[in-house]
């Protein structure tokens, strides 16, 4: 393999075509017609150049859950979307609620090499609840943790809430809320509303997260932090995210690819391929949260890609898991239901992707501009292309997509994580 | 395959008529069915311990009519009723599920009677063994006998009737329908089918 | 064509009237000598429970071997708590064992739906009761019951009164009480009336005493007493003020008109949302629905398993029953 690259004619954030010179893992040059010098050639005809894609919200499920995925696999899906960092999640076996556990995910992913691991610590002790984990040792280890999260489940203590809000300022980390209020949602399976009436299916209203969501922005104004609220699924979330924007304080939010675009309509066939936490939510809620990202108020989008086995999905509603991949899909959704409905451009699409959950992760390396010296975190895509998603062939050790049969616009064509190929002509090197 | 009409629920009246050769008119049913109810008596010596069982539906209609005359001649009621075969049908599995009809069987069942079925077309003769099945579970009577308006050949099984209206020699591509008032707005019994066609 | 019943959403007006016509033929065997009919002679019907209810299961037992069906009771261990065997194992063994029909009943709203859609049968499935979601045949028995004693349904009141959140038979009810033509209240607290409710096409109240002066049939359903003392999360109270606002009691039965009659779909409590007096009234037609229920549910069978084919949703209309193809089909006499 060789250490330099240059792409021919790519349009970096759908501008005019350009060509990109790789090398020693920086962008070495940014040009018209640049010379090779025994540079390997990519031809970038028609595609659309990103910076390397960085997700908020990924489960690995390394320790503990790898007969759903692995780091390795896990990373190589994401190379597969055009990640080129990824947070994972905390809520493995054991619980990533120590040094030790951040260290191993973090190494697991530097020795598999597909995309760079950054985990996220868990706020409690084993995602109890109950007391709070050193967050200060894991900011301290190799695995230099920022980013910290129950997600799965929600820090519903509000005093917890509060200290965890104040504590982790010491070392600029940021707490993750999973918001779901646990009492309104005991044994919940799908979106409150008529049609979980009708099919018998306990609801989780949307009340659970936006009280939950209110709460923390109001604390973490009045201890002076700042708040991430994981997954935003509705209509009122978004507004309360957007009314505590607007007093400056500081909140940021993330969005699904699948609340972008699908609807609790889909748990009338009882699949629960559609099963996911927070649940689909009704179409207002998806406009909502398409404008919201659009507008800014909501930052970034971010799969919370959840891996599950067959059998946990293959099975009645109630009995199945919750949750859906979206690390190879992510693009792919952005680009149909934000991008050719003309609500952003690829430089948005950049922005939300890339540059707002690097800076909220805190990553120097990532979410830089495609541009002279900055690292060669690059993704070339073609969004002229179509695919049918084929649930087989998932590069994640899991197949539970949503999306299966379903055409989506637009294909990864190459991935560079520091100038080296993780995917290459639409494969994985 | 021709086929005489199936009996369904609700069925309505035919419209304009079928094509066809009209073989029996409503004087020549009227007759037939006289003939017929004087057979009976004839046979059974009386009207003592008769009992009419019409096979829905056309048979039913039949049944009532040749009850009536009996009564005219003898000054007696004879009890009529109906017997659904749908479920002894030997044919239920080829074919999709089919609506039930009507059994009523009059009086205290068929312990000791002499029971006529009554059905319009004898074929194959797999409707009239469905009907002894179907009576088998229902009760024993004292014998049965068969009557039938018309009678075009063709038997599957050894089946013949006691009582016939006419007999109608028939090609398997004829088909026979019969209509009578009660359902169809007119008596007629009608053939039709390719090999009539051209005929002078 | 339908194979499976797993909704009364599944039936449209003709197939519901359909289903009672037969059942009114099949009613009738119950007084003959020999109460069998050789239509489904050689089919395998499979009860398959994962839910304990002795009633419904002896219910469709009876009526599949009155058609001559063989029936094999499958009993499934497991609930929400302890997995136990997978449905998907249990459909796999029945389906090695030839089954024809599956008849389930099942903790999981929806399971009926998984069974009949994964491929892993190739039976017809029956929805004998699933979570809180529907079942139909159950609903077919009320309004069979409900035809006996009222005729027509249209224009006729229904008022359904209980934990209609938790109810299976109100949901199936609602349904298919107003494809007949019903008009249906519902009665109860609020907390047992599920969002979005007023979507449903029907009326709601939360007071029993305004509408059952109008009512033509009162339909109470089971309230369980586990609902009240969830820790901080009760529906309601006390039993003594949920019967005391919800109940049917002697008082209650007074006020209703001549002809209304009193259902229940059992199992019922007696003193909580049904007083013993009026569960043993003339107006009460509880222990009719449980006879019901055999030829109703015999008529289900009947339909979906005796041809070739399912007889439930041929057509749209009765006009185009009678021009169906079915009768140039024909047959021999």
């Amino acid at each position: 393999m060789s250490t330099s690259y240059l792409v021919r004619n790519a349009r970096v954030l759908g501008g005019a075509p350009t060509d990109l010179l790789l090398r020693d893992g920086v962008v070495a040059a940014v040009g018209s017609d640049l010379a090779a010098d025994g540079a390997e050639v990519v031809d970038a005809d028609g595609l659309v150049a990103l910076p390397g894609l960085v997700d908020l919200h990924t489960h690995l499920r390394e320790p503990g859950r790898e007969d759903a995925e692995t780091v390795e696999t896990g990373t190589r899906a994401a190379a597969m979307g055009g990640f080129t960092a990824v947070h994972a999640m905390a809520n493995t076996d054991p619980v990533a609620d120590t040094a030790g556990v951040v260290e191993q995910v973090w190494r697991l992913g530097r020795e598999a090499g597909h995309c760079d691991v950054f985990p996220v610590g868990a706020v409690t002790v084993g995602l109890l609840g109950e007391r709070l984990a050193e967050l200060g040792a894991m900011a301290d280890s190799a695995a230099r943790v920022r980013v910290f999260s129950d997600d799965g489940k929600c820090v519903s203590d509000a005093v917890l809430m509060r200290r965890a809000l104040e504590y982790v300022k010491a070392f600029d980390g940021v707490v993750a809320q999973h918001a779901q209020d646990p009492r309104l949602t005991e044994e919940a399976q799908m979106n409150e509303g008529e049609l979980s009436g009708r099919l018998g299916l306990r609801g989780w209203p949307a009340v659970a997260e936006e009280a939950i969501i209110a709460r923390d922005c109001l604390l973490a104004a009045h201890v002076e932090s700042r708040l991430h609220v994981c997954h935003v699924s509705t209509a009122g979330s978004v507004e309360i995210v957007r009314w505590a924007k607007s007093k400056g304080w500081n909140v940021t939010a993330e969005v699904c690819p699948h609340h972008l675009l699908l609807t609790d309509a889909l748990a009338a066939t009882y699949d629960p391929i559609y099963k996911v936490n927070p649940p689909l939510r009704a179409a207002a809620d998806v406009e909502a949260l398409r404008t919201g990202l659009a507008d800014g108020t909501i930052d970034a989008v971010a799969t919370d890609h959840a891996p599950h086995p067959h059998e946990d999905k293959d099975c009645e509603w109630q009995a199945a898991a919750f949750g859906m991949l979206g690390l190879e899909t992510a693009l792919s959704i952005v680009q149909e239901t934000m991008v050719d409905t003309g609500l952003v451009d690829w430089a948005g699409v950049a922005q939300r992707m890339s540059y707002r959950p690097a800076q909220i992760g805190r990553l120097a390396d990532h979410g830089r501009p495609v541009a002279q010296g900055e690292p060669a975190n690059v993704v070339l895509y073609d969004p002229a292309v179509s695919r049918v998603i084929d649930a087989t062939e998932t590069a994640s050790l899991s197949r539970n997509t949503p999306y299966a049969g379903r055409t989506l616009p637009g294909q990864v064509v190459a991935t560079f994580l520091r100038g080296r190929p993780t995917v290459l002509d639409g494969k994985l090197t | 395959m021709p086929a005489d009409a199936a009996p369904e629920i609700g069925e309505a009246p035919e419209g304009p008529p079928t094509e066809g050769r009209t073989v029996l008119d409503a004087r020549d049913i009227s007759r037939a069915l006289t003939r017929i109810a004087h057979e009976i008596l004839e046979r059974n010596k009386g009207a003592h311990d008769l009992l009419l069982l019409g096979i829905p539906t056309r048979g039913v209609p039949l049944a009532r009519r040749i009850a009536s005359k009996i009564a005219s001649v003898e000054g007696l009621e004879i009890p009529v009723g109906s017997l659904d075969v749908t479920m002894y049908r030997d044919d239920l599995r080829m074919r999709p599920a089919r609506t039930l009809l009507p059994t009523e069987i009059p009086g205290d069942g068929l312990e000791g009677k002499v029971v006529v079925l009554v059905d319009d077309v004898l074929f194959s003769g797999r409707t009239i063994r469905a009907a002894l099945d179907a009576m088998n579970d229902v009760g024993r009577p004292q014998a049965v006998r068969l009557a039938v308006l018309v009678d075009r050949g063709h038997r599957e099984l050894p089946i013949r009737a006691d009582f016939v209206g006419k007999n109608l020699p028939t090609s398997l591509v004829e088909s026979v329908r019969v209509k009578l008032a009660e359902y169809d707005g007119v008596d007629a019994v009608i053939i039709s089918g390719e090999s009539l066609e051209g005929a002078t | 064509m339908k194979r499976h019943l797993l909704s009364a959403a599944d039936l449209t007006r003709s197939d519901a009237e359909l289903i009672l016509e037969t059942a009114e033929e099949l009613r009738s065997l119950a007084d003959r000598p020999i109460k069998k009919l050789p239509a489904l002679r050689g089919r395998t019907i499979v009860n398959l429970f994962f839910e304990d209810s002795t009633r419904t299961r002896i219910s469709f037992e009876a009526a599949a071997k009155r058609l001559s069906a063989d029936v094999i009771n499958f009993s499934a261990k497991g609930s929400s708590v302890s997995k136990g065997e997978s449905l998907k194992d249990t459909a796999l063994t029945l389906e090695a064992m030839g089954a024809d029909a599956v008849v389930i009943r099942h903790w999981a709203s929806g399971a009926p739906h998984l069974l009949a859609n994964s491929g892993w049968v190739r039976s017809s499935v029956v929805n004998a009761g699933d979570g809180t979601h529907e079942h139909p045949t159950q609903a077919l028995l009320d309004a069979f019951t409900l035809k006996r004693h009222l005729g027509s349904l249209d224009g006729r009141r229904v008022v359904i009164v209980g934990d209609v959140l938790h109810s299976r038979v109100a949901r199936s009810n609602s349904l298919l009480l107003q494809t007949l033509g019903a008009e249906v209240t519902l009665v109860a607290p609020p907390t047992l009336l599920p969002v979005g409710v007023d979507g449903w096409g029907v009326e709601r109240s939360y007071d029993i005493d305004s509408v059952l002066p109008k009512a033509d049939a009162v339909m109470m359903l089971r309230v369980q007493r586990e609902r009240m003392n969830l820790k901080g999360g009760g529906f309601f109270p006390s039993a003594r003020e949920y019967s005391r606002r919800y109940g049917m009691d002697a008082r209650r039965m007074s006020v209703l008109q001549d002809h209304t009659v009193v259902m229940h779909p059992g199992p019922m409590i007696r003193g909580m949302e049904i007083s013993a007096d009026v569960a043993d009234s003339d107006r009460s037609v509880i222990v009719e629905q449980v006879t019901n229920g055999v030829a109703v549910r015999m008529a289900v069978l009947y339909l979906l398993l005796s041809g070739n084919e399912s007889e439930l949703g041929r057509t749209t209309s009765a006009a185009t029953d009678a021009t169906s193809a079915e009768a140039a089909a024909g047959g021999d006499a």
